[in-house]
């Protein structure tokens, strides 16, 4: 029995998202998409671009929290504005933790309720808009829930998604790309029927029936058995914790449940 | 036509003494990074009301006049103070119903842009296909080209006042910000018709060594209206590699956004003050040149 946690399994099942782009500024925010994008650049493409979270760019990845003497390995700069030249190029792969995404994969992270006098105001739309009509993008749910993958659409739409209602002249924008969906419960991709939001593994032990209550909308579900996500084997778990020396991926989950659920 | 002066030396009081109620205002900076919060102690000391703020990457500026009620619009892609992610008295403005203009960050420097080339638009995919685009304001346009895209005008924005905060600046206003980025206060400058600045250190032109310092040079000095010296003058943001977020600080400002009487309490303890009598009540100047440097 293996002693690998969710988080851990999905720091591992994320960082395929970077496989094969090749070389590219790798962005995870939050901490298990940083990780899962440091992952990746040790252990599948080291070709990959990462920052320190703040301007610089480092030749290996900076462990998130405090790291001591530990100085960061700088290899070039990446001050705000060369962020938006880069990102313009499409030469960068995003893994972003929205509050909300609909099943056009547009997602929110600006307010509940209604933009003039908000439920909830949250951070505003940052780079969203720019990002998903520039380079390939990623998400991270915590929580896979209905009032994070909602039905409908999200409540102000911050990125683009695969709703031809909303594209100019009803034309696909050109770079959009949307790749990759890891939740608590699953991993979702957008490979289904004109990019229809589709299941790709279910984490071990989860029900299919609990991924489908738990979700806004209809999703794609592939015929025959659905595969389970694999569980990181123990070189890639000794990674992950070189990586995260300070054990932040143990405070991201409720409860930091074991990668495989007691039944 | 009679010369300016080119002592441009004023107090900060003397600034916002030029700066009057309606106008559109421009703030520098970055989230929790070179935001010039003396002046913006000032303002909220000062009364200003019915700002249309332009603060496209927000931190406590935004927050700190929204709580002191002088906000008409807000111009922002976002407001947060990072480590702390969503700023409490900006989003108790918002949930009352502050009125907004919501920009991608990359929109809102094009707009800067257009703005500062005195241009009417600048075109761009950012936005498009999304609710920002939906907001009064925007306009689709079409390429003259044999691609035809369509695509979506983003309007210039001018600014009657930019505030900024650098590291370093002459009575001329030639300025150093040594923070190693610079963001985009450039275009805020290039944006407004009047720029008022504060620096940590005024000094004489010669001790710029500008020669050497030539890439810590933003702007050249006709661009500057006005130069105060603020030393911590970006407290409770950085002014790296001065002084570093004061996280505590910021703790303690959110933390007092919860009632009314908790900012009643920080105003009166660290707004209404001069800002030699703030470095005093946050701790002094040792401190702040001892803060760590934040982790992410």
């Amino acid at each position: 029995m293996s002693t690998a946690t969710l988080a851990e399994l999905i720091i591992h099942a994320a960082s395929k998202a970077w496989e094969n782009d090749g070389e590219l500024l790798a962005t995870g925010i939050t901490p298990l998409p940083r990780l899962a994008a440091s992952l990746a650049k040790t252990t599948l493409n080291p070709a990959l671009m990462i920052t320190d979270g703040e301007c610089w760019f480092a030749e290996e990845p900076v462990p998130p929290g405090p790291r001591g003497d530990r100085a960061v390995r700088i290899e070039g700069w990446a001050p705000y504005a060369r962020t938006f030249e880069n990102l313009w190029s499409g030469k960068r792969h995003a893994m972003v933790a929205p509050v909300q995404l609909d099943r056009f994969g547009q997602t929110n992270i600006s307010v509940i309720g209604d933009h003039a006098r908000p439920r909830a105001q949250m951070l505003g739309a940052r780079g969203f808009p720019g990002n998903t009509l520039h380079h390939p993008n990623s998400y991270f749910f915590p929580a896979h829930t209905r009032r994070a993958l909602v039905p409908g659409e999200v409540d102000f739409v911050c990125s683009v998604g695969y709703n031809p209602a909303r594209w100019p002249g009803g034309v696909q924008p050109r770079c959009l790309d949307l790749r990759m969906i890891v939740t608590n419960l699953c991993v979702l991709d957008f490979g289904g029927d004109r990019h229809a939001i589709r299941l790709v593994s279910l984490h071990p032990g989860v029900p299919l029936a609990e991924v489908l209550d738990n979700t806004g909308f209809d999703l794609a579900v592939p015929e025959g058995p659905i595969p389970a996500t694999p569980v990181p084997s123990a070189e890639t778990l000794a990674e992950i914790a070189r990586l995260d020396p300070n054990n932040i991926r143990a405070t991201i989950l409720k409860n930091n449940p074991p990668a495989v659920r007691e039944i | 036509m009679k010369p300016p002066p080119l002592d441009k030396r004023m107090t900060m009081e003397a600034i916002v003494g030029q700066l009057r109620d309606g106008m559109t205002l421009g703030i520098g900076g970055w989230a929790t990074r070179r935001k010039p919060m003396a002046l913006v102690r000032a303002i909220v000391r000062a009364g200003l009301k019915d700002l249309t703020l332009v603060a496209p990457y927000g931190g406590p500026d935004v927050g700190m006049l929204a709580a002191a009620g002088a906000i008409r619009k807000l111009t922002f892609a976002f407001v947060s103070l990072d480590h702390i992610p969503i700023e409490p008295h900006f989003k108790t403005a918002r949930q009352a119903g502050l009125p907004v203009w919501e920009f991608d960050e990359g929109m809102a420097h094009w707009a800067l842009r257009a703005g500062a080339m005195r241009l009417p638009f600048l075109p761009t995919r950012v936005g498009l296909a999304t609710d920002i685009a939906r907001q009064p304001g925007f306009a689709s346009i079409r390429s003259p080209f044999a691609d035809a895209e369509e695509l979506l005008a983003v309007p210039a924005i001018r600014l009657d006042a930019a505030l900024l905060h650098v590291h370093r600046s002459d009575e001329k206003g030639n300025t150093l910000v040594f923070s190693p980025d610079l963001f985009f206060d450039d275009l805020i400058a290039r944006a407004a018709d009047r720029v008022f600045i504060t620096a940590e250190k005024l000094v004489a032109t010669a001790a710029l060594d500008m020669v050497a310092n030539a890439r810590f040079n933003p702007f050249e000095r006709s661009v500057v209206t006005g130069v105060a010296e603020a030393p911590f003058g970006a407290h409770p943001t950085s002014a790296s590699p001065d002084y570093e977020i004061d996280l505590s600080h910021l703790k303690t400002y959110a933390a007092a956004a919860d009632t009314e009487a908790g900012w009643a309490d920080y105003r009166t303890r660290f707004v209404e003050i001069d800002q030699s009598a703030y470095v005093d009540a946050i701790g002094g100047a040792d401190r702040l040149r001892a803060l760590p440097k934040p982790v992410y």
